[in-house]
């Protein structure tokens, strides 16, 4: 059954491996289930003890064509026995379930990887589909890497034979099979994806017990089959890790969890206003699953619409929070304004991905910075932040819904698709170690027996927060600049130079009330700094240890607090010689850098629609150290 | 409306400080009044009550009316109204848009907070003109309109607000105009509807489009041109004089005349605010060879949107835990032991 590639460069590995960290790719249509397998694996990968980090990558069409270089669906895995922080760069495997997906993932793989391939689906059509003039399974232009080829489709087709299914819903079950020979390959436990697979397929146990049949076989293939060469047990030490509980977490998950979390610290019931997009929905699915914490979600007309309920609802006393992703972002912009002019509290949170326009809907992408920092009509100032990796954008909500509530202004929580898809191990807190923020509306009147003053400032230039229905507080306010003090309209010129830097004054405060930039690793002072934000965390941090054991004075700064900046970063960046700054964009950060600190940052950019690699930063470092 | 104990107040109390800034002679005006007699009349509390606005000159409305304000941005007061209804039912929310704010600009705001039935009262002030940008014509702007846009005269045909507003499925349809002494009536009305509440207000622009309203306002031709619907009252006008009949050959309405006060005679139809059917056809009456349809034209409440949100969110919450540490937990765990060996949790 299995056909293995005459001539490859032989790894020649000795049984049951463990090496540090093993990155495997799925590769398949996009209708083959891809995400799930890889989903899947994450899991037992995760319940195996190791750190891992994943990166989903799909096409924006649902269902493209079957077969074809477009319609191809990946997924990555890193897993290994010592911290993983980004998805690897070059696969060590990979599972091509069709030719086209060969085709579009293969180059990546290192030399010397080992490609496991469904010879089922490598027929004229699908090869002329990925246009392929001759079988690369056959032709030896796969000679750079260990090629197993075989027929999943057969083999699965055999394994769930005894169910009776039609052609078509048995070859469904192709993926299971491969995340079998995956969970064999990797010495992993079948028993929580059974259990999965019974409770997904609860009212089908018919199509449960096929998939089962499915793992199953594609686990005893590995066992039993007497495969010569190159596939071999690989074991994978777990990590040792910081004892505690665990889960996996998305960023998705993590923001959706922390905006509760966020509410319940500030002692408010939350409202989610939301438009369906790709890649931000993902959290108004969350959310509207945790209505017993207080959540209202609604799915509004328009992105437009969703972020002016956000602020109605912020007005009439809840922490009002609206989500999308950049396309939406530039529709929300005016609403921006109106909550930055009229000082409710509001959470922004944009999923960035590859732009201008629609862009690339499924890709991620770093290059809405200058929009939320600079994108808005007349001196708009907010704070941003931005989160470095699924779990840590669960403590940047929290953040971001304490300066939203203790400043009364919108903030804006940059994560981006590859952190919103991608799954991490996350250590699961103990909310009794959460800080509080609570706050407090205006009860009584604050201007003697005269009338309410709804913009007077407090010593830190913030105006109270007063609820509809609360009695004698009546009053009104708009976007049309406002007195002192009273909210009245008012634009004469005093008046908007004080309020414009009143605004301005209240923004820049934060970052008093934010942790001093530290750094991430290396030293606070040297000749290069490589400084980040947002998911370039890991492949930068990787990037910059390998750098370091080379023994290159290099360190790593990474900024959550994008706008205002910490107030010590500017004295940092100032004490290396020389300063790095990779974005997946065109250098938007280095643009800011460079404005607020006179700092001479180096731009090192990438707008493909795929994180950095390792290697990629590594380079850049040794180029600036050269 | 909003189950609350009625308060006791004046026109008096309703009155703010701010200067009003509307044009003199404006309709406006006429159009605070008559709300701020309203409010005290169905026992409205000044806490309880928000005036949200979008933009244009009916836009600063909330400013001169002494409750909890919010002038919003152009077209979408109905999605800020949607966030303070949802956040807090008990309030009683009040939406203040015109005819380029609600049918141009916030034309799909509009369709969603009628389709949802929001708990409001939605008056949509009718000039036929942009106002507060000098007077470009606007979508309900009669077809050849000389405009500062359109100097030939506009070519595109006029929106029909409270057509769209049935078509939208609103529950409660109503017109009046500015200096109508009726309109506190409607008003009344559409705060007695529970549910989104359209009530169409014709106002006279008196700098960019005088008395464009006066071919049935006007007191020389009103009896005549004004019909106005009252339940389970025949649809009679000019003094009685004439009726609406429906003509069952075409299934369309036609004028009859009501000789010696015997509408029963002349087939005149009698007015069901829950006839739906009825209340397109006065709509959409074509006006000059019909009268205006003025009152309240349909009233059949539904359901209110932030009742059944409310309820949903109380059944789905029901017997549930909100722990947030267990929430945190949820899904597949593993521990990570001292020892740093492993085990699976659940």
């Amino acid at each position: 059954m299995a056909t293995l590639s005459a001539e490859k460069a032989t790894t020649a590995q000795p049984e049951a491996t463990s090496p540090e960290a093993v990155v495997v790719r799925f590769a398949g249509d996009s209708g083959d289930g891809m995400q799930l397998t890889g989903g899947q694996f994450t899991l037992s990968t995760a319940l195996a003890g190791n750190d891992l980090a994943t990166f989903p990558d799909f096409p924006a069409e649902i269902r493209a064509p079957q077969g074809t270089l477009f319609g191809v669906s990946a997924f990555q895995i890193n897993f290994g026995s010592s911290e993983i922080t980004t998805a690897g760069d070059a696969p060590d495997v990979l599972v091509a379930m069709n030719p086209a997906a060969l085709k579009t993932n293969v180059q990546a793989l290192k030399p010397g990887g080992l490609v496991i391939a469904d010879t089922g689906e490598f027929n004229k059509r699908n090869l002329e589909k990925a246009k392929y003039e001759t079988s690369p399974l056959e032709d030896g232009s796969l000679s750079k890497w260990d090629v197993l080829a075989f027929d999943i489709s057969a083999l699965t087709l055999e394994s769930v034979k005894a169910f009776g299914l039609g052609n078509k819903e048995a070859l469904r079950c192709k993926n299971m099979w491969t995340l079998g020979l995956a969970l064999w390959m990797f010495d992993r436990d079948r028993a929580p994806l059974i259990d999965w697979l019974r409770g997904k397929f609860a009212k089908n146990p018919v199509l449960a017990d096929a998939n089962i049949a499915a793992l199953n076989a594609g686990h005893a293939y590995g066992e039993t089959a007497e495969l010569a060469g190159p596939l071999r047990k690989l074991h994978v030490d777990p990590v040792p890790a910081e004892p505690g509980l665990y889960r996996t977490i998305t960023g998705a998950e993590a923001v959706s969890l922390g905006l509760v979390a966020g509410a319940r610290l500030a002692g408010l019931p939350m409202f989610f206003g939301g438009y369906p997009i790709t890649p931000a929905s993902a959290i108004l699915h969350n959310l509207v699953k945790m209505k017993e914490f207080g959540v209202t979600t609604f799915q509004a007309e328009d992105e437009i619409a969703a972020i002016c309920s956000a602020i109605g609802a912020s007005y009439a006393g809840q922490l009002g929070v609206t989500s999308s992703s950049g396309p939406g972002i530039a529709l929300k912009g005016e609403a921006m304004g109106l909550a930055i002019m009229t000082e409710l509290p509001l959470v922004i949170v944009n999923s960035q991905r590859g732009g201008p326009s629609t862009g690339l809907p499924t890709k991620t992408e770093q290059s809405d910075l200058y929009q939320a920092v600079y994108g808005r009509n007349g001196d708009a100032p907010l704070p941003v932040i931005a989160a470095r990796s699924p779990a840590d954008a669960f403590e940047c909500a929290i953040e971001a819904c304490r300066i939203a509530t203790q400043f009364m202004t919108p903030v804006i929580l940059l994560t981006d698709g590859y952190i919103g898809n991608a799954a991490e191990p996350w250590k699961v807190p103990d909310p009794a170690t959460f800080a509080p923020f609570p706050v407090s509306f205006l009860e009584a009147g604050n201007n003697g027996e005269g009338p309410v003053l709804p913009f007077k400032r407090d010593d830190r230039g913030v105006r109270p927060w007063i609820k509809p229905g609360t009695p004698g507080l009546m009053h009104r306010i708009g976007g049309i600049e406002k007195g002192i003090d009273t909210g009245a309209i008012d634009y004469s010129p005093d008046v908007h130079q004080s309020q414009t830097e009143a605004r301005k004054a209240k923004v820049d405060a934060v970052a008093l009330a934010v942790p001093a930039q530290e750094v991430s690793l290396g030293d606070v002072s040297g000749k290069l700094a490589v400084i980040g934000w947002g998911s370039t965390f890991g492949p930068i941090h990787q990037a910059v240890r390998r750098a370091r054991r080379k023994g290159l004075d290099v360190s790593h700064i990474h900024v959550r607090h994008v706008w205002p900046l910490p107030r010590n970063l500017g004295d940092l960046l100032k004490s290396y010689d020389r300063v790095l700054v990779p974005e997946m964009n065109t250098g938007q950060f280095k643009t800011v850098l460079r404005d607020q600190f006179l700092v001479d940052a180096r731009p090192l950019n990438k707008v493909s629609g795929q994180p950095f690699t390792i290697a990629e930063i590594e380079a850049a470092i040794e180029d600036m150290l050269a | 409306m909003n189950d609350m104990t009625p308060i006791a107040t004046t026109l008096k109390d309703w009155e703010t400080d701010q200067e009003v800034r509307w044009c003199p002679g404006c309709g406006d005006y006429a159009i605070l009044k008559a709300v701020q007699r309203t409010l005290p009349q169905i026992g409205a509390d000044p806490k309880n009550t928000v005036f949200v606005s979008g933009i244009g000159c009916s836009s600063r409305f909330p400013y001169y009316v002494e409750s909890y304000g919010f002038h919003t941005i152009h077209g979408r007061a109905p999605a800020f109204a949607t966030g303070i209804k949802l956040a807090n039912p008990e309030l009683d929310v009040w939406l203040v848009t015109g005819d380029g704010d609600g049918m141009s600009i916030g034309g799909n705001h509009t369709m969603h907070v009628l389709r949802r039935n929001l708990n409001c009262q939605i008056m949509l002030f009718n000039n036929e003109i942009y106002g507060l940008t000098k007077g470009q014509y606007s979508p309900t702007s009669r077809l050849g309109t000389p405009s500062p846009s359109t100097p030939l005269g506009s070519v595109d045909r006029p929106a029909s607000p409270c057509a769209f507003a049935l078509g939208s499925g609103a529950r409660f349809v109503a017109r009046g105009y500015d200096v109508s002494k009726e309109l506190p009536s409607v008003l009344k009305a559409a705060y007695e509807h529970q549910g989104a509440a359209f009530i169409e207000i014709f106002q006279n622009c008196i700098v960019y489009n005088k008395d464009r309203f006066d071919d049935f306002t006007a007191k020389a031709v009103a009896d005549e041109m004004q019909l106005w619907c009252t339940d389970g009252q025949p649809l009679l006008f000019a003094k009685g004089a004439k009726g609406l009949a429906l003509d069952t050959a075409t299934l369309t309405l036609k004028v009859v005349d009501v000789v010696d006060g015997d509408w029963q005679a002349a087939g005149v139809a009698v007015h069901n605010v829950k006839n739906r059917g009825l209340a397109h056809m006065l709509v959409e009456m074509p006006f000059g060879a019909f009268p205006m349809a003025l009152g309240v034209i349909y009233d059949d409440p539904r359901p209110t949107f932030e009742s059944v949100v409310a309820e949903e969110r109380r059944k789905a919450s029901a017997n549930k835990d909100a722990d947030l540490g267990k929430l945190l937990a949820k899904g597949q765990t593993w521990t990570v032991e001292e020892t740093a060996t492993h085990g699976l949790m659940d």
